[in-house]
């Protein structure tokens, strides 16, 4: 301190402290009804025993690694660290547990070893288990129990860590709501009553009291998912329980709301360490309420002293911050405080004066913990406005292109050696590297760019000029070509289809819709909407396209119409050429040929309907989103355990819909390999327990189901390895584009079976109706009515990402299913655990482009040019989206909901666009082999 | 001749448009506590019989299809079924239609049929009016250049702008207002019902304007 005459860092209050963290315990977990029920011990601590309970907040992402670091450093991690979540290395900030440890304190660990991961080397004793397999619910917890009798015994530590996972993992499995949380509820309940217990029978008389505290990382929303922003996610319990603390006279209102930061500066006042330098946190006063008030003027002291230097450290301005001005002006008080002290004045009036500078600093570390708050949320304004200048150039250029991209000629080609020769190319360089040598010299805060080495910093910059030399030069050709041809052959409006309005208007009003949060929560419902309004204007193009021929002649159908009235509808739909006299025996062999070619055409006309109730059947598989995510589903009922029978028969039932829909387009050989490979899924899936065979009654013991899914995998590659076989013998030996077209069957085929693998039971449907949508589209809908390259395309884009939605998939990081991650796998793998979460992520999109590509070489007879269309088509439709967004997110930066509902869709953005990436280069392989076929 | 039509035609119209007013005003004087957005079901069940009584009442007094014959009286009287069993078809097409865009399937059943009916009497009921039970005949006026006087024109324009209006009014659901008329039906049936006000408005000032380029062909 700087005017007491106290200098070294207070002493510990506490002699031991347990830290107990129940992943996932949500507030009315402790203090609401199910806590009274299933956690009596603590209900009765916190109402009437030496307790102080509060609710504490945390900010999103409420995913837990983020959440611990908070806890243990008190600064809010930044999101980026829900990414390495998976992967977390070493905690390099200051925290609470190094500070411990340089102090000389024994830290023993016991729980989820992400706490190893991120402290290597801190504890003197520890036991990491793995938060992976979600689906264990009890082996998780007793691995921690199993040491708690030994530890309790033992006097050789000072601060005790538990991490409980199993609350978690049921939520993710059955939601807060399952009958399984009450039995883990009373579980922690008797762990704590055992823990207390324990260290109230070692206080001795003259030594310290023991800190037991009790906290969640993150609560649970109303699916059990957690990661967003939702009240049950955000608000967690903290207990401080400790025989220093007065016992509770008045059973406690609502708790008090404190942040989740505030734990870190409170222990670290309570061990007598130095506040973590980082920390945002303030500390919690009724923790240290039982010292004298110099003491606490002291904690409190040190903690405004920890923050404003952390505010000088940020803000250039850090005086004329309202929080720094108030802490100055309390450190004033608190020195005239010292001085009455200090001349041995020890009557009311000093407590209540004390009172006062009390007061006086909590309101300054309030303002300053809030102003550090938003100072954490500073951007790095420079790197991010290149990067949007480079992506919106890269967006114009394309759109530029459309017409010549789009031509039958199908070429796209970015005019970029005359610009590389000219002068302006030079200029803008020279410009550029200026601004930049100015921005990074006098920048302040850290800047990413400037930070990259001056080689690859010229290069982005050539590549910026180099691309704007490009756009320049593609809107000179522009107006060169529109005035060269006086006619040139304007789009009038008259000649667009409904189909081409509602693509044009879908694409602009989704872009829009990206600006408002609500709608980036419910983006499944836009394209929800999008697809049924697609089918209801496809009905009505399929309905023009079939009654538009009887018109020419209303009176002859009318004669037809009373020739084949007892076959009812069918003849209503086409004109049929029989002579008015018609012999009878003739008019039954045509109609019965008509009546095939009739039938036919009532399954394209119900097409549409179909497809619109496979889709509303799917909507009510998977509730996503935010504000209806807590309606009931299909998803939900099916996975309870009660209805494993019914699930393990829709999985059947599935897998052989999907063979069924999946046989036609394959060899023999591929055919008996993917039965196999079904037949291994479903195998597999029993294995872990998700499904049951039908003659295997109660339980049996569960495996992670190792060789059922490497069994699975060999059939994948196996068939994908045919198909790639047979489409590099189509490029050697140019050969009839049948093997081409077989070979990507094949290699969609494995797609499929893999997808099959990793879904999870509940979403096997959503696979059979893509393949069946595909199908029935492609058969009554795309070939009949011959639409062109780029509506199809736009389409399967818009299928892909309804599909996407339908997967149960949302915008928040809460329904990353990173359990496919781990299909087969031993342990973490990192390559092959990230490429089967975002292939299991995006399987919809991924399918479906997957589909077009199949579907368009085909078509590749009919239209040359059709795949280069697709491909271009594909890239612009996401990029799109892409561009705007990250235009979007810029302006939206101060934005209420930045962190918790734009950074994660940008996330999920981000990787979408890695995939169409992967996507366009194989369209662009294929495409190639087709161009040097057409030029032999 | 097209003067006077046109002017009948928008007459016509702004009464339709002045009894949806109405059905919003005047309830509000015989019943206790009604208002469109609190007890939105009565609303849709007057705006929808005013509606449709108004629309029958034009029709019968202005006869927009002169080419009606004398009809024995059977034949009327199955005509009016074949109207009524068309109209109820219609109620359960829209229904359908509404539970596949995403309504709940059984909760709030009567709020997504009563829409179903409003969206029915906006569009399926003229029809019935204008063209009968005869669905080749509305196949015809609702393909391109398929209106064949300036009543099936305007049917054309309202019936599309209240299905416009249905669908634009479904926007707002998702955002987090919490305002009262986000509550389902209440943005859609609101949607609709201005789109077609809005379309009968728009029809006869439109066909004012196109006068010169519409050419009725006749059989």
């Amino acid at each position: 301190g700087m005017v007491s005459n106290w200098t070294k860092i207070p002493p510990p209050l506490f002699k031991k402290v347990v830290i107990v963290l129940i992943d996932a315990l949500r507030d009315d977990f402790v203090f609401g009804s199910k806590g009274k029920q299933f956690m009596p011990y603590t209900t009765q601590v916190v109402e009437k025993g030496t307790s102080y309970s509060f609710i504490a907040e945390a900010k999103p992402p409420t995913v837990t690694m983020p959440r611990i670091k908070a806890l243990m450093t008190g600064s809010i991690p930044g999101f980026i660290d829900v990414v390495v979540n998976l992967n977390s290395p070493a905690l390099l900030d200051d925290n609470l547990i190094w500070q411990a440890k340089t102090a000389g304190k024994r830290i023993i660990f016991y729980g989820d070893d992400t706490w190893v991961k991120l402290f290597p080397k801190h504890f003197v004793e520890y036991d990491g288990t793995t938060s992976f397999f979600v689906s264990d619910f009890t082996e998780v917890d007793d691995n921690v129990t199993r040491h708690l009798d030994r530890v309790l015994k033992r006097e050789d530590w000072d601060l005790l860590i538990l991490h409980y996972l199993g609350l978690d993992h049921i939520g993710h499995m059955t939601g807060p709501n399952s009958p399984l949380v009450g039995p883990k509820l009373r579980e922690m309940d008797n762990i704590l009553k055992k823990i207390h217990i324990s260290l109230l029978s070692k206080v001795e008389e003259a030594s310290l009291p023991n800190l037991l505290v009790v906290c969640g990382d993150h609560g649970m929303s109303e699916t059990g998912s957690h990661g967003g922003s939702s009240e049950g996610e955000v608000h967690t319990p903290l207990l401080f329980i400790s025989s220093a603390f007065e016992k509770r006279s008045a059973p406690l209102a609502q708790p008090e709301h404190v942040q989740q930061t505030d734990l870190a500066s409170t222990l670290a006042i309570g061990l007598g360490l130095p506040i973590s330098r980082n920390s945002v946190g303030n500390l919690i006063l009724p923790v240290v309420g039982g010292k004298t008030m110099r003491e606490q003027l002291r904690f409190v002291h040190l903690n405004g002293f920890q923050l404003s230097r952390l505010l000088q450290e940020n803000t250039p301005a850090y005086e004329k911050d309202p929080g720094y001005e108030h802490f100055k002006i309390a450190e004033k008080s608190h020195g005239n405080w010292i001085k009455l002290y200090l001349e041995g004045n020890n009557s009311e009036i000093l407590l209540n004066l004390g009172k006062k500078v009390l007061k006086q600093y909590l309101e300054a570390l309030k303002t300053l913990s809030s102003s550090l708050s938003k100072q954490v949320a500073q951007y790095d304004m420079y790197s991010m406005m290149v990067g949007t200048v480079i992506i919106m150039e890269v967006l114009l250029l394309l759109l530029l292109s459309v017409p010549k991209a789009l031509s039958k000629r199908a070429e796209f080609e970015v005019p970029l050696s005359p610009p590389l020769f000219s002068l302006l190319f030079y200029l803008i360089c020279l410009v550029l590297c200026a601004v930049h040598v100015i921005v990074c010299t006098s920048a302040e805060s850290l800047c990413y760019f400037c930070s990259m080495s001056w080689l690859t910093a010229v290069g982005v910059m050539m590549l910026v000029s180099a691309l704007t030399c490009g756009i320049l030069s593609a809107i000179a050709k522009i107006f060169e070509n529109s005035r060269l041809p006086p006619k040139s052959p304007i789009v009038s409006s008259s000649s667009w289809s409904e189909i081409d309005v509602l693509i044009l208007a879908g694409t602009i009003g989704h872009v829009l819709s990206l600006g408002a949060s609500s709608f980036i929560e419910e983006e499944h419902q836009t394209w929800y909407f999008l697809i049924n309004t697609l089918c209801l204007v496809l009905c009505q193009e399929l309905c023009r396209n079939n009654f538009l021929l009887k018109e020419c002649d209303p009176e002859h159908s009318t004669n037809v119409k009373q020739n084949f009235d007892s076959i009812g509808e069918t003849s209503e739909c086409k004109n049929i050429e029989i002579p008015a006299a018609s012999n009878s025996k003739l008019g039954k062999a045509t109609s019965s040929s008509e009546l095939i070619k009739g039938s036919d055409k009532w399954i394209s006309l119900a097409t549409p309907w179909i497809i619109l109730i496979c889709c509303r059947l799917l909507r009510s598989l998977n509730q996503t989103g935010v504000q209806w995510a807590h309606r009931p589903d299909f998803g939900h009922w099916l996975t309870s355990s009660e209805h494993k029978s019914e699930l393990s028969f829709l999985a059947a039932v599935s897998l052989l819909m999907i063979f069924f829909l999946v046989q036609r387009r394959c060899s023999l050989v591929s055919k008996i390999a993917m039965a196999l490979g079904l037949l291994g899924v479903y195998s597999y899936r029993a294995a872990i327990g998700n499904v049951i065979f039908p003659w295997q009654h109660g339980g049996k013991d569960i495996s992670k189901g190792i060789t059922e899914a490497r069994f699975v995998y060999v059939f994948v590659l196996g068939i994908i390895f045919t198909g790639t076989k047979d489409l590099l013998k189509s490029q050697v030996i140019s050969a009839e584009s049948s093997t081409k077209s077989t070979g990507l069957w094949e290699v969609y085929n494995g797609l499929v079976l893999l997808a099959a693998l990793l879904f999870r039971p509940h979403n096997l449907p959503v696979l059979v109706f893509c393949l069946l949508i595909q199908t029935m589209m492609t058969k009554y809908i795309w070939i009949p009515l011959k639409f062109d390259a780029a509506q199809i395309t736009i389409m399967h884009y818009w299928f892909g990402q309804a599909f996407f939605y339908f997967q149960g998939n949302s915008n928040g990081i809460a329904t990353v299913d990173i359990s496919a991650g781990f299909v087969g796998l031993d342990s973490y793998v990192e390559i092959p655990a990230i490429f089967l979460t975002a292939f299991a992520t995006y399987a919809g999109p991924f399918l479906w482009a997957i589909h077009l590509l199949c579907y368009l070489s085909s078509e590749v007879s009919r239209n040359a040019a059709a795949v280069g269309h697709g491909c271009f088509c594909y890239a612009l439709m996401r990029s799109i989206p892409v561009a705007i967004y990250v235009v979007l997110v810029t302006a939206l930066r101060y934005h209420l909901f930045i962190w918790s509902v734009f950074s994660p869709k940008l996330l999920y953005e981000g990787v979408h666009v890695f995939i169409t990436a992967a996507v366009c280069l194989f369209f662009t392989a294929m495409d190639q082999n087709h161009t040097y076929k057409a030029q032999d | 001749m097209r003067e006077a039509d046109i002017g009948r035609l928008l007459a016509a119209n702004l009464l339709c448009a002045l009894s949806i007013v109405l059905a919003a005003v005047i309830p509000a004087v015989f019943l206790d506590g009604f208002s469109v957005l609190g007890t939105h079901l009565t609303w849709l069940c007057v705006c929808s019989v005013c509606v449709a009584t108004l629309n029958i009442i034009l029709h019968l007094v202005l006869k927009p299809n002169q080419s009606a014959k004398r009809r024995s009286f059977a034949h009327k009287i199955s005509r009016f079924l074949k109207c009524c069993i068309y109209f109820f078809m219609s109620c359960i097409l829209f229904h359908a239609i509404i539970v596949l865009y995403g309504a709940p399937l059984i909760e709030s059943v009567t709020e997504t049929f009563l829409f179903a009916v409003l969206l029915s009497t906006f569009t399926t009921l003229q029809c019935l009016c204008l063209l009968g039970p005869n669905i080749q005949a509305w196949i015809r006026v609702f393909s391109k250049n398929g209106a064949m006087s300036i009543w099936e024109s305007s049917l054309q324009i309202t019936s599309m702008c209240s299905i416009l209006g249905a669908w634009f009014g479904a926007f707002p659901i998702p955002l987090d207002w919490d305002r009262p008329w986000q509550v389902w039906p209440i943005s859609c049936s609101l949607g609709a019902t201005f789109g077609y006000m809005a379309g009968l408005i728009i029809a006869p000032l439109w066909i004012h304007w196109n006068r010169k380029q519409l050419t009725y062909k006749s059989r």
